[in-house]
């Protein structure tokens, strides 16, 4: 086994492509290290990306943010512009772990690890948001929700980095927000979650809505006819209940250790109410 | 398995040492380097018992590899008191009893610590949250909570 | 030794102080040795390997690829620890627990290990073993291993106390019964019933310290063993036992202990360290990961409960029944057994029937857990008390006020109580202003008794009196939470001097006499009896040493405040001699003074406790809330308050836990699904409000000072008191432990 610590994109993607054996990438390594102590992987090269330094930052520019992908989830939290236009984005970062978790997590490694109860993911994909991929063939971006495709499994092909995650630049009147349900009030895995994006128009009246479940389905959910509901709506109850039972309807979860099929069902739709609502909120404040 | 030189400071002293490059800062803090106060509950990133400051940053040392420690600075409870001095956390841990078997001990002064840096005058809650990475078996938390309330007016006043 | 009778009316000068502990210190700076803090010099690396099958025939083991690893230093399995038990079923148990011999009984259970010269090496030896399993049915359910056709688990089990003996093998290890007087016919009488089954889940103790050790064992046939545990004594006898040593050859050290709860009174991993350092001829570190310790220590039992209470117009319990059964790993126990004596111990009861069951599951070997066997019981029956008063129409607290048992009530289990804390605890909490607080929306007020035995035992304690008058004290009972600062007082106040100048050090095997475990709530209550009269016999060689030096006769010489007084006329000019003083003049009086206890502390004293919970409850998801939570509890006296305090927290977090989150999660193939902190959910710091005490002293009159224990009895009320709470925040009786939020959930829906 190695460890190499490149400090540039294009020496971890020659890295990456000429590995001879498994390769890992190591963001904050709160997933992969778990993995190695636990004997699930055993890398035969781990390439630290945290020393490449374009991958360490956030920048607001004119088509709204770039985070690096190795940016850990406390830093997010400390960005005031990006806490200010996609709250729900940080929220569902700022879920992941710990305290101590949240020093070293990453946004990407919680994509890239694809856990369907993953707490960035459904955020993300409520904000539409894109990843910039690098690989031996060059750059690609695309949709966040265009990654996981099942439990621990990415649409990444073999040499690829995700670079980046990219957020659009906020439009008036918008808010998102993200939920999940665990048992302890911390330090616990998501045994539902909800997220929930809104634009407004002038009227207070939903022009664009999207809604998206975590660990509903194998991967997240992005819930369409549940974001329909929304639109036209000035999220009254009416159009609650029937997000609710919309978002209830597309879950198609497991019984497991952390939750039952009738109880994932049930809060997906309770917690889809309470996000709309906040969603809603926040958009009409701005 | 070839050994990485790793070279770094802990509690403000150098420091050298190889490690295989799978081996977690917590193994060599513990075995390589014998600051034993870094206390192993898990291995896995959910008790908190591990926690050190890397570079201002609260992190479970458990989590971090060994080999990532070159060029950063390292804070365990090894390095908390001054000389005989104790740390206001560590002398209100022990006049609230805020630890009966002591294994978390290490971790939550580390993590009270980081706490208090960043928040000086915490309420109840943000303790409560803010040490909630940190796992306690034995007291019920509710004595650790009033120790770091009471180094924190402490400190404030300090 | 005699005992002080007018104990009650004593006032004290040290006991009920709060001074800093001594190892407090070390704790806090990182400087204190626990289990894996330890190395020896050429230290091997131990590692288990573990079956992943719940129930499985051992067909054969190859080891030759991991022995030929280079950096493997010993190879071992059942074979190298062979059956010395010599008919001890017990021991057998314990042994084959330790290392699988013709089954895998349960996911988790060793079936090999390796010692190596890192722990890298000895990971990979373990994926080198090839181990051929014939795979058995399983069951890891109580109810349905108690059924008569469940897959048996030990063909050689036929169920004790069963008249006539079965003809045939079951699950059921053994069946208990206790009570007196006409239950049937009391129960026709009844103008109420409830009659309900409860179920509650596996729980762990938790301890955040894994199991660690280091054994090595020489050539010449001695040996040294470091490890955590709550007994370094009994461990001793059960290795020496398991792997042929003499006893005095073994020394066993204690370390600081991460935590045990009852978890750390039975061996697990140390034979295996023995014998893998004897293979290899060079220490052995072996310190388990937290995944073996879920899987491979002892968790609690698993239960399922039936309660029938029957009480009269007037609130009088006439009658009272309960059927429990408890799951006890695939080996025998004796848990039921003991959840039967304590279900009704709180009451005073005319007419009550208890019946136990063991039951064998493929589940880890159950191990004693705080106040064993205790809470689930307590959870079914208070829960069924709590709905009873609710029929007759009666107050919780007035309901259980009026059946409380009393001094002289014939105990449910036996024995006739003395003085006794059930009645001032209720009367305490109905006075408390938490039971008058105002309560919300979706929020709701559960209170519950417990009750818990407290066990003296063996005890053996030094006290050295050094030449500079300080003293030191030698104690065989480990010091889980504070014992050294209590008994450093006890030591002080007996001979009348200073706190700090006491020190209480834990002594190894080999320099002090046979200790039982702390265990049993018994470690200050136990070695503070040893103390104390450890502390009286060297008052008698001090007032001997002062009559020498003043000589006078020693009849002459009393013992006041830490000085020899010379009393008598002829006496009144000789100042008096202080401790130090005589100290330093031991030398030419006579050498050294210290003074030795050996006892076996009888009386420990039973002990109550009423705790009071609040909790929210999000009716749309089943989350819940603790908002407030109060223990009352009589300690006898309270040694050091600060610890006491902190037992009933810490007791009381744990129950809430259990009570909400905290559960075994098995899959259908019987593998242990939560073997991890992370979705083994005991609760975090944000989980929990402060936690409100109050201490009560009923004085325990077989104690010099009154001391009872209080360790264990603060888990017993928590599982009740919080389900009470839950069941009238949302108006449905819960019956299924832990309350977890998709049980609530369902609950609600059903
Ligand atoms: C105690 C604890 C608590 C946790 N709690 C939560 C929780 O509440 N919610 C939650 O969602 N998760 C939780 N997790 C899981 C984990 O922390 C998160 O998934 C985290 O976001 C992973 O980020 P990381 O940077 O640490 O990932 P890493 O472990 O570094 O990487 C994860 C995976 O992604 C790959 N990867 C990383 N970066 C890239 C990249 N740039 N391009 C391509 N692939 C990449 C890695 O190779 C690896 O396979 C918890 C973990 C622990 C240990
Ligand atoms: S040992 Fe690192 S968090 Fe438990
Ligand atoms: S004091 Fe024992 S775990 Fe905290």
């Amino acid at each position: 086994m190695r460890y190499i610590r490149p400090s540039s994109l294009e020496d971890a993607v020659g890295l990456l492509a000429n590995a001879s054996g498994k390769a890992a990438i190591l963001a904050g390594g709160s997933d992969l290290l778990v993995r190695m102590k636990g004997g699930f992987i055993e890398p035969d090269v781990i390439i630290d990306i945290k020393a490449i330094d374009a991958l360490g930052r956030i920048i607001e520019n004119d088509d709204g943010f770039v985070i690096g992908a190795a940016v850990p989830c406390a830093v997010l939290g400390e960005n005031t512009a990006l806490r200010n236009a996609w709250p729900g984005v940080v929220e569902g970062a700022r879920l992941i772990g710990s305290k101590q978790v949240q020093g070293r997590c990453t946004i990407v490694g919680n994509l890239c690890n694809a856990s369907p109860a993953a707490d960035s993911v459904p955020a993300l994909v409520a904000a539409g948001a894109r990843a910039l991929v690098r690989g031996p063939a060059g750059s690609r971006t695309i949709a966040v929700e265009t990654i996981p495709v099942g439990p621990g499994k990415t649409s990444l092909a073999p040499g690829e980095i995700i670079e980046a995650i990219l957020l659009d630049k906020r439009q008036r009147h918008s808010g998102d927000a993200y939920q999940r349900f665990t048992p302890r009030t911390e330090m616990d895995i998501a045994v539902v979650s909800a997220a929930v994006n809104l634009t407004l128009n002038d009227q207070g009246v939903v022009e664009k809505a999207r809604v998206a479940l975590g660990a509903a389905a194998p991967t997240v959910l992005l819930v369409e006819e549940a974001a329909d509901i929304l639109v036209g709506s000035r999220v009254d109850d009416g159009a609650l209940e029937r997000l609710a039972e919309a978002c209830s309807a597309a879950c198609r979860p497991i019984d497991d250790k952390r939750g039952t099929v009738e109880f994932r069902k049930k809060v997906a739709g309770v917690l889809a109410k309470r996000v709309a609502l906040t969603a809603y909120q926040r958009a009409g404040q701005k | 398995m070839a050994g990485i030189a790793v070279s770094t400071t802990i509690n403000g002293d150098q420091a050298e040492f190889l490690c295989h490059p799978d081996e977690t800062l917590l193994e060599v803090l513990r075995e390589r380097l014998g600051l034993m106060g870094v206390k192993e509950g898990c291995g896995t990133g959910d008790c908190g018992a591990c926690s050190i400051i890397l570079d201002d940053r609260l992190v479970c040392s458990c989590l971090v590899l060994g080999a990532e420690a070159e060029g950063r600075r390292i804070a365990t409870v090894e390095g908390m008191a001054q000389g005989d001095k104790l740390h206001p956390l560590q002398q209100k841990f022990l006049e609230h009893a805020a630890l009966q078997c002591g294994i978390c001990t290490p971790g939550f002064l580390i993590a009270a610590k980081d706490l208090l840096a960043k928040n000086p005058d915490p309420t109840e809650e943000e303790i409560r949250f803010g040490l909630a990475g940190n796992l306690c078996r034995c007291t019920g938390y509710d004595k650790i909570v009033r120790a770091v309330q009471d180094a924190a007016s402490v400190m404030r006043g300090a | 030794m005699t005992f002080d009778p007018s104990h009650a009316a004593r006032s004290f000068s040290s006991v009920g102080t709060r001074p800093i502990r001594p190892d407090g210190v070390d704790k806090v700076t990182g400087r204190a040795r626990y289990g894996a803090d330890f190395n020896m010099p050429g230290q091997l690396i131990g590692r288990i390997l573990r079956s992943p099958h719940a129930h499985a025939v051992i067909r054969k083991i190859d080891t030759s690829k991991a022995e030929q690893l280079p950096g493997v230093k010993a190879v071992v399995t059942a074979a190298d620890l062979p059956d010395l038990t010599n008919g001890d079923t017990s021991m057998y148990d314990i042994l084959d627990n330790c290392m699988a011999r013709r089954k895998a009984l349960y996911d988790g259970h060793a079936v090999a290990a390796v010692a190596a010269i890192d722990a890298h090496t000895a990971r990979q030896a373990l994926k080198l073993i090839d181990v051929e399993y014939e795979l058995l049915p399983h069951v890891t359910d109580v109810d349905q291993a108690f059924a008569a056709d469940a897959p048996l688990i030990n063909d050689t089990i036929i169920t004790k106390g069963v008249d006539p003996k079965p003809d045939r093998a079951s699950n059921v290890s053994m069946r208990s019964q206790f009570g007196h007087g006409d239950v049937d016919a009391g129960m026709a009488k009844a103008d109420f019933v409830v009659e309900r089954t409860f179920r509650t889940e596996q729980t762990h103790q938790g301890y955040i310290e894994p199991h660690a050790c280091v054994a090595n064992v020489s050539s010449d046939g001695t040996a040294d063993l470091w490890v955590c545990t709550q007994g370094h004594f009994v461990y001793r006898q059960h290795c020496a036992q398991l792997l042929g040593l003499e006893a005095s050859k073994l020394r066993v050290t204690s370390s600081e202990i991460g935590g045990g709860f009852g978890g750390k009174t039975h061996v697990w991993a140390e034979p295996v360290a023995l014998a893998l350092s004897r293979k290899a001829g060079r220490p052995v570190k072996l310190v388990m990961t937290r995944d073996e310790v879920f899987r491979a220590t002892g968790p609690t039992s698993a239960t399922s409960i039936d309660v029938k209470i029957g009480a009269l117009k007037d609130g009088t319990i006439i009658a009272a029944d309960a059927t429990l059964r408890y799951s006890c790993g695939p080996y025998a126990g004796s848990w039921a057994e003991v959840g039967a004596m304590t279900a009704f111990a709180c009451y005073k009861l005319e007419n009550v029937r208890t019946v136990g069951y063991e039951v064998l599951v493929n589940r880890p070997k159950t191990a004693a857990y705080r106040a064993p066997s205790a809470p689930m019981a307590a959870f079914a029956v208070e829960s069924a008390i709590d709905e009873l008063a609710k029929k007759v129409g009666m107050d919780a607290v007035d309901f259980r006020i009026k059946n409380a048992a009393q001094e002289g009530t014939k105990a449910s289990y036996g024995p006739v109580y003395g003085p006794i804390g059930i009645g001032p605890t209720l009367e305490a909490v109905k006075n408390h202003p938490h039971m008058k607080a105002p309560l919300g929306k979706n929020q709701g007020r559960g209170m519950a008794c417990g009750f818990w035995f407290n066990f003296g035992g063996q005890t053996c304690t030094d006290l050295n009196i050094g030449m500079d008058g300080t003293v030191s004290l030698a104690v065989g009972t480990v010091d889980v939470g504070g014992s050294r600062a209590s008994l450093s007082l006890v030591a002080a106040e007996e001979l009348g001097i200073d706190y700090a100048q006491v020190r209480a050090v834990i002594a190894d095997t080999s320099s002090l006499g046979y200790n039982d475990m702390t265990d049993g709530s018994r470690g200050t209550f136990s070695s503070s009896m040893a103390t104390i009269s450890a502390a009286r016999n060297a008052i008698k060689i001090l007032r001997a040493r002062a009559a020498q030096m003043w000589d006078i006769p020693v009849e002459d010489v009393t013992w006041e405040r830490g000085h020899a007084v010379a009393k008598g006329e002829t006496h009144g000019n000789l100042p008096n001699l202080s401790l130090k003083e005589i100290a330093a003049a031991s030398g030419t009086t006579g050498g050294p003074i210290a003074g030795h206890s050996e006892i076996v502390a009888d009386g420990a004293g039973v002990s109550f406790a009423t705790h009071i919970c609040d909790i929210e409850v999000d009716p749309e998801t089943g989350a819940t809330k603790v908002l407030r939570y109060t223990v009352v509890q009589d300690a006898g006296k309270a040694v050091h308050p600060t610890y006491v305090e902190g037992q009933y927290q810490g007791g009381a977090a744990q129950g809430i836990g259990w009570a909400l989150n905290e559960e075994y999660i098995y899959g259908k193939d019987g593998r242990l699904q939560n073997a991890g902190f992370l979705d083994y959910r005991i609760p975090v710091c944000s989980d929990l409000p402060m936690i409100d005490t109050q201490i009560l002293e009923i004085p325990n009159p077989n104690h010099p000072y009154g001391v009872r224990g209080v360790g264990e009895t603060s888990i017993v009320p928590p599982l009740a008191a919080v389900a009470n709470a839950v069941s009238n925040a949302v108006g449905v009786r819960m019956e299924h432990i832990p309350m977890s939020p998709p049980r609530i959930l369902a609950a609600l829906e059903a």
